[in-house]
């Protein structure tokens, strides 16, 4: 498998080779996160910019834990401290950031688009951290090695998403990675973030506005966040989404016994999940934060020029 | 004295189309027929129109010239350089200028400017409403007596039905047709591509069809109040078309018009490059299908380019924060006869309707090549290869997504008031 991409801008460009490729690679940096000591010097010397344009706390956290662990120094830039806010354009504030010679630039943005727009504009590699209702790809990748580590497979899986398909990166991310192994994934959710066009994204989608039918037979059902932000009138009231969508454990009950269940947060409890639900053994929520990291580690790694396999067996480096 | 000869004369308001000079005497085309050589033209300058179409000037409906306001994007002197360029020799100019053109004053400032800097007539139209803020009406009589040819506050519709009818009854009663921007604000709101299959893809918020067709729906409705002759600005969308017709069958007095980039992209050709946001935005397959066919059929009566010009800056963002809009004077013809004549669509005088008599039935004028008739006349021809570049564009801006496309056919020669204002370089 050769390693053919300059950028990871979302999961629908990739082919199932890369994926798979991209998934080992992962694996490899999955063992250092157990090790005490878990830092390398593999990219000592170089340096990553996150550009996180939109609030993120979880994303810029760990990519900022991934590159720290592969030795990697980090600059950052949010938005409320940025020069978008005195009205500087982003091509010209991705431009500044480039001139300091960053070795890659991990992009998160409101607007979709967004990291394809600079990748156009500059040389370096540019990591999607996130790009308004398009993709956010790491959160792909990571949850495909979840399901994969638990389930044992990704191939020919039932799948269901549950919740504000039309808002979500998440979503997106998770249908083309997904579809792309044969999965049958079906989207449930409200009529109003549902749209029907979501069922031409990829081969295999199902839309059912019915939870209890989408859930059944499910080896994975995947619970979105509730922007609550969108949870206002014309919307719909929150005591509707609990009563139709809130994932219960009657409701997971409907999936298959050893059916995975997860979340890619923050988790807002008690209004699109129970915290039973949010507690109990087929739940996968912390597992995706760590494996987070690990994808984010390779993804990293690999982007910065970094020979794939070098890694494996994975060993800390003492600094 | 101007004498063009051995062209191919086609004027679609007198239905003709055939080999024909045209000797023009100071502004005024004074004779039209077969070899006039030998008579009257003795001591003319002569321009050989061999191999070229020779048709009545052509008007735009639609275009936005920027000044007074955003000069860095386009004047009234680059704009019409332009225009001349794609063969317009008549540019109407939308009045959501910096002052809006809702006064008789910015109608006269910007015919001053016209008189002194633009290589085409300007047209002005009028705002129907104070600082198209959709409150109060404008002062439409004072702008009509200044120059206006129309009035809208394009850019949106009319905010309100009732304003709206206040408008159409007025306008109506000053004989100027009332332009709608057709759009429901509340459907619109966010979106910056099409609603549909590639909106969802992409992850952008999408505008539905609807939001155009429904306020179709109300500008009829008021038209079969009031009266007044409507025109729809830029359709883009099947249902509008439809009403359109059958407002059309009614006998109710509804024109429309169609965009170059409407009837030859789609919303599949959307990727996150503003040169491809435009409002309204590309349609679908199905609606830029019903277009073409309209355009053919007659269901539509004008191509208006809907020229947008936006400084590489302001244009140069994300998707979500571009400005809408796109240049277009210079590929209109070649798009038109690449989508209509080369298909098979329609004959090339209907094309030629589309750009002439069309807009001016639209306006309540006539373009016609006859005696005594304004010399203007648009020269084209219909096989010649050439390639756009936006970087050698006469406008001041580059945002069109036609940069670098081929074209077989496009204007020769434009001729205002009897002078060639711009011809090909060969």
């Amino acid at each position: 498998m050769s390693f053919s991409f300059r950028h990871l801008l979302g999961t629908e460009a990739l082919t199932r080779d890369e994926i798979s490729f991209l998934l080992d690679q992962s694996r490899a940096f999955q063992g250092i996160q157990k090790q005490p000591l878990k830092k390398l010097a593999t990219l000592r010397g170089k340096s990553a910019v996150l550009a996180f344009f939109e609030t993120s706390t979880r994303t810029r956290i760990s990519f900022a834990t991934a590159a720290a662990r592969l030795g990697a120094d980090i600059m950052n830039l949010q938005a409320e401290s940025s020069s978008t806010q005195k009205g500087e354009s982003l091509v010209d504030t991705v431009r500044t950031l480039e001139a300091m010679k960053p070795d890659v630039i991990v992009i998160r943005h409101s607007a979709s688009g967004a990291p394809h727009f600079i990748a156009e504009r500059l040389a370096i590699p540019v990591i999607n951290a996130g790009d308004g209702l398009h993709e956010h790809p790491t959160q792909g990748l990571l949850d495909a090695l979840t399901i994969s580590d638990r389930l044992g497979r990704l191939d020919n899986l039932n799948v269901t998403i549950v919740g504000d398909i039309r808002h979500s990166r998440v979503a997106r991310s998770d249908i083309h990675l997904l579809s792309k192994f044969g999965c049958c994934i079906s989207l449930s959710g409200p009529a109003m973030w549902l749209p029907p066009e979501m069922a031409g994204l990829a081969p295999g989608i199902r839309i059912e506005p019915r939870l209890e039918e989408a859930l059944r037979g499910a080896d994975v059902v995947i619970v979105l966040r509730v922007q609550t932000e969108r949870l206002r009138e014309p919307a719909l009231p929150p005591d509707e989404y609990i009563r139709l969508y809130q994932m219960t454990p009657a409701r997971l009950a409907l999936a298959r016994p050893d059916a995975v269940l997860m979340h890619p947060g923050p988790m807002i409890r008690g209004l699109e999940i129970d915290p039973a639900v949010a507690d109990s053994p087929q739940s996968t929520v912390l597992e995706q934060v760590t494996n987070g990291v690990a994808v984010r580690m390779a993804i990293l790694y690999l982007l910065t020029g970094g020979a794939p396999g070098l890694v494996s067996p994975p060993g800390p480096h003492a600094e | 004295m101007l004498l063009i000869h051995n062209g191919r004369v086609v004027d679609p308001a007198r239905s003709f189309d055939g080999p024909a000079d045209v000797l023009i005497e100071g502004d005024m085309i004074a004779r039209v027929g077969p070899k006039l050589d030998a008579s009257a033209a003795a001591g003319a300058e002569r321009f050989d129109a061999s191999g070229l179409i020779v048709a009545p000037g052509f008007i735009d409906l639609h275009c936005h010239l920027r000044e007074p306001g955003n000069e860095p994007a386009e004047t009234i002197e680059s704009g019409t350089r332009a225009a001349a360029c794609g063969g317009f020799t008549a540019v109407c100019c939308m009045p959501n200028t910096q002052p809006v053109n809702d006064n008789a004053s910015v109608t006269r400032f910007i015919l001053d400017r016209a008189a002194a800097a633009a290589a085409v007539r300007v047209w002005p139209i009028g705002a129907a409403s104070h600082g198209s803020l959709g409150e109060s009406l404008a002062e439409i009589a004072a702008m009509k007596e200044a120059g206006i040819v129309a009035v809208t506050d394009d850019g949106k519709p009319i905010a309100t039905a009732k304003l709206l009818r206040h408008v159409m009854e007025y306008a109506r009663s000053l004989d100027l047709p009332v332009i709608e921007h057709s759009e429901d604000a509340s459907l619109f709101v966010g979106g910056v591509m099409r609603e549909g299959p590639t909106s969802v893809r992409l992850g952008l918020r999408g505008i539905p069809a609807v939001a155009e067709s429904i306020c179709v729906a109300r500008d009829v409705q008021v038209c079969t109040l009031t009266g007044a002759r409507l025109h729809v600005a830029h359709m883009s969308a099947k249902e509008s078309l439809e009403l359109v017709r059958e407002a059309k069958r009614r006998g109710l007095p509804v024109t429309c018009e169609v965009t170059p980039h409407h009837f030859t992209l789609t919303d599949e050709d959307v990727v996150y490059d503003s040169r491809y946001k435009m409002n309204p935005p590309l349609a679908s397959r199905d609606d830029r299908d019903a277009l073409l066919t309209g355009l053919a059929d007659g269901g539509v009566d004008a191509i208006a380019t809907d020229h947008a010009p936006h400084t590489q800056a302001s244009k140069d963002v994300e998707f979500d924060r571009a400005p809408f809009g796109v240049t277009g004077f210079e590929t209109a013809l070649g798009l038109a006869l690449e989508a209509l004549v080369h298909s098979g669509r329609a004959p090339l005088a209907r094309v030629v309707e589309l750009f002439t008599s069309g807009p001016a039935r639209v306006l309540g004028k006539k373009r016609t090549i006859a005696p005594g008739e304004p010399a203007d006349l648009t020269l084209f021809s219909t096989d010649h290869r050439w390639t756009f570049r936006a970087a050698e564009s006469a406008s001041k801006s580059r945002n069109t997504p036609f940069d670098g496309r081929g074209f077989r056919g496009g204007p020769m020669a434009t001729i205002v008031a009897g002078r060639i204002v711009w011809r090909r370089k060969t």
